[in-house]
């Protein structure tokens, strides 16, 4: 009988543990090996993030890329989610780790996989995949002209790697350029543009702008109405800057100064960032700058002729210009100038230095391995010529492959700037010529899994100096010392994350009690041994 | 004895009836000690600080990804447009339509669109859900429009234009995205004529999302409907630009 209840409790610890190293949380996947063959009869269903620009053009260009690789492998469904917004994915992709349900194919930055990282093996890593025979890049069991590793520009798969292995491939290449209305700077005393601008020339033309003061008019209703002598107009934001981050980023490493390193050491709360900041202060005080977050979209202002220097991605080029085939402001506000496109000012104009931006591409990780073979064949049919030059002429973005960029197609592209205000839109085509040209100039930060985190905080620390001087608050040092602290806690720069635990949440009722029994039952289970030893040593006692 | 008894009872009943009538209905213009008035609130200087008081009507949902709302607010003389306040879930939670708030934050202005930003929130006693104004008369002069900006006006028997997408030659009553660009769930796009002057309007999920009557009734509407709307009168780029709460058909 003794025999029995030892047998019968031990079952139950050994069911006990399993039950608690495994039921809560998420099951970690194991690291995803690549098949030795795909499964061309099976059906595979597979989810794709996709985003764009608010853009239907990218959106057909996604439909008719799934189209043709449905076509290729018709055993594979591609069920596309739109978004239009960055942080909007990767929330959600944060929020679908942690209930398993991550798309398979997401675009995606890879300041972002670092932190999608931080799971168990959630993305796929590629460093091996690409270079397989068959179904790497260019394999030979892939059933279209894929493209090969050596065809993919080599600085823009760098850019795609994550502790020291690639979890991305590089989707479309983008920079941001400086828009500028040529005839307000012409009206200004400037006759020409330099190719290679310089903050200070940008300030200087600005505050000139604004120097010129105001005057009083009457209105179309035979109102007074005070308006910039430079413009005419009520508004005059000379210099508009739209993504903060990209600004503070782009001047700290054209300084030479820090901002991070490969360790994800914080480096930007130093004196060079501070001076950046003074710097943007005193601007903001003679009315010369602004940006997207306080004012609205650079565009907007530019076309409608109240500002002269509008910085954007190259990938909203076609937003630009009084000519621009997207127009977001009603027509009797739109004004007629030349829009010339110049790289982001510089501080040296011998050793130029701008971002590296645009969308990437990573995988996620599933249990069934052919469902993860069948999401990086998708990937590698997103890199094909096809999809590369119709996605690219959408915006001022590049295609990632040198086959596609050296492609007669996209050659010929390239060469019909002009010819209409619509594929051809010349502001569009200049844009991508100039991170054609650049491509050598262009950086990126490092990844890690607080960089995103800190990408927001640079970007923060100009919006905060703009609104506290358009506020009339002071920006001194010790707004600066409060601001560093201010950031430090509350993208919280200073703190290691480590995993998700963080994430979870508090555990549902049923496992709390399924914990307590369990408990109960340890309990009762070493009571149970502890009484059987302690009746054994007395028998032993007290026999002769 | 139960004469008195009665006659006290009836003096009770006389005195509780008396004192339900002497409360006061709700002054919804009043404000506390340094708050602005409406008035105040249109001359203040934009990039200035200020403080309102008023009555949620409207809020969008919670952001967990930035922990911020939307508010549209109104008292009996106008309305006023909370960008992103910053909130904690409970705080959000405890925020109600037609609830009395206090916003203390900043006068802003984007893409002519004229807000409270960095703003904070104290939930007030006191309610009060404002009737939609009817400012169709007001449709056709933006100068006369812009008056009701972030109030909850009706506009009515205005009729739904056609929308198009780009390489696209079919007539849309509606799209998902301003250019047909989203799907189902995105903010639906509609243009909407007096006749003479017509204005995008929007149903922004954010505020109304795909389950909500006012979604649907949007996805169901044909060119040429004669509409009744109601929503709250946002602006943007210099054009009207309602979050529409409320569509009609007729």
């Amino acid at each position: 009988m003794k025999k029995i209840i030892s047998l019968l409790l031990l079952l139950l610890l050994a069911f006990s543990a399993l039950s608690l190293t495994s039921c809560h949380g998420r099951h970690a996947l194991d690291p995803f090996t690549l098949p030795e063959r795909f499964d061309t009869e099976k059906p595979i269903e597979i989810t794709f993030w996709a985003k764009n620009d608010t853009n239907i053009s990218q959106v057909n260009v996604y439909k008719k890329a799934i189209e043709d690789f449905s076509a290729i492998y018709p055993n594979i469904t591609v069920n596309m989610k739109l978004y239009t917004d960055y942080g909007k994915i990767y929330n959600d992709v944060i929020t679908n780790i942690a209930t398993d349900t991550t798309p398979n194919v997401c675009i995606t930055y890879p300041d972002h996989i670092a932190t999608y990282m931080l799971g168990e093996n959630i993305v796929v890593p590629l460093g091996d995949i690409m270079n397989d025979e068959k179904y790497g890049l260019g394999g030979s069991e892939v059933k279209f002209d894929a493209v090969t590793r050596d065809e993919i520009v080599p600085s823009f798969l760098n850019e795609c790697i994550v502790n020291e292995d690639y979890y991305a491939l590089p989707f479309m290449r983008s920079t941001e350029a400086c828009y500028i209305n040529k005839d307000f700077v012409n009206s200004l005393g400037y006759d020409t543009i330099p190719e290679v601008i310089t903050w200070d020339f940008i300030f200087e033309v600005s505050e000139k702008a604004v120097s010129l003061g105001k005057k009083t008019v009457k209105n179309e209703k035979g109102e007074d109405v005070e308006v910039f002598v430079a413009n005419e107009q009520e508004v005059l934001l000379p210099f508009i800057y739209k993504s903060t981050d990209n600004m503070m980023i782009q001047m700290l490493k054209q300084k030479g100064a820090d901002y991070s390193n490969e360790n994800g050491d914080i480096l930007i709360f130093n004196e060079e960032t501070e001076d950046i900041l003074f710097s943007i202060a005193e601007k903001v005080d003679k009315k010369a700058f602004s940006t997207f977050k306080i004012s609205g979209y650079p565009a907007n202002f530019l076309n409608s002729g109240q500002c002269i220097f509008a910085i954007d991605s190259t990938a909203g080029a076609t937003w630009m210009g009084s000519e621009a085939p997207l127009i977001d402001i009603p027509e009797e506000r739109l004004l007629s100038f030349e829009t010339v496109v110049r790289p982001v000012p510089q501080f040296d104009t011998e050793n130029p230095q701008m971002i590296s931006q645009g969308p990437s591409m990573c995988i996620f990780n599933k249990a069934d391995n052919q469902e993860v073979l069948a999401s990086w064949l998708f990937m590698q049919f997103l890199l094909t010529d096809g999809v590369q030059i119709s996605y690219s002429q959408t915006e001022g973005y590049v295609p990632v492959t040198t086959r596609a960029q050296s492609s007669d197609v996209y050659r010929d592209y390239l060469s019909r700037s002009g010819e209409d205000n619509d594929l051809y839109y010349n502001v569009k085509l200049e844009a991508t010529n100039l991170l054609l040209d650049n491509i050598d100039n262009t950086f990126v930060t490092p990844v890690f899994s607080n960089s995103a985190s800190l990408r927001n905080a640079a970007g923060q620390m100009i919006e905060e100096v703009t609104k506290n001087r358009r506020r009339n608050k002071t920006v001194d040092e010790k707004f600066m010392d409060n601001l560093y602290r201010e950031m430090n806690s509350l993208y919280k720069l200073n703190i290691v994350r480590t995993g998700y635990q963080d994430d979870l949440g508090k555990l549902p009722s049923g496992a709390v009690t399924l914990i307590i029994i369990l408990c109960a039952v340890w309990c009762a289970t070493v009571t149970y041994f502890v009484w059987l030893y302690l009746k054994k040593r007395k028998q032993c006692k007290t026999k002769p | 004895m139960k004469k008195i008894v009665s006659v006290l009872l009836l003096l009770v009943l006389a005195l509780s009836c008396t004192l339900v009538s002497c409360e006061k209905e709700e002054d919804i213009n009043a404000k506390s000690e340094g708050v602005l008035t409406y008035a105040q609130y249109c001359d203040a200087a934009l990039d200035s600080d200020v403080v309102i008081e008023g009555y949620v009507q409207g809020k969008q949902i919670y952001n967990t990804q930035y922990g911020n709302t939307s508010l549209y607010i109104q008292d009996g003389d106008g309305a006023y447009f909370v960008y992103r306040l910053a909130c904690t879930q409970a705080e959000y939670d405890k925020i109600k339509v037609g609830g009395k708030v206090k916003i203390s934050g900043t006068k802003s202005e984007w893409g002519g669109e004229v807000e409270i930003v960095d703003a904070t929130c104290e939930v007030l006693t006191g309610e009060y859900i404002a009737k939609a104004t009817d400012a169709t008369a007001a449709f056709g002069n933006k100068d006369n429009l812009i008056k009701y900006q972030n109030q909850l006006v009706a506009l009515k028997g205005l009729k739904v234009v056609a929308s198009t997408k780009k390489d696209d030659t079919t007539e849309y009553a509606f799209l998902y995205n301003w250019d047909g660009s989203g799907e189902k769930g995105s903010d639906l796009y509609f243009n909407v004529s007096d006749g003479t002057t017509t204005y995008q309007f929007c149903v922004e999920t954010d505020l109304c999302g795909k389950d909500t009557d006012v979604y649907k009734a949007v996805e169901a509407l044909k060119v040429g409907a004669t509409i009744d709307l109601e929503g709250f009168l946002f602006w943007y780029e210099g054009n009207p630009n309602p979050h529409v709460t409320k569509v009609t058909a007729k």
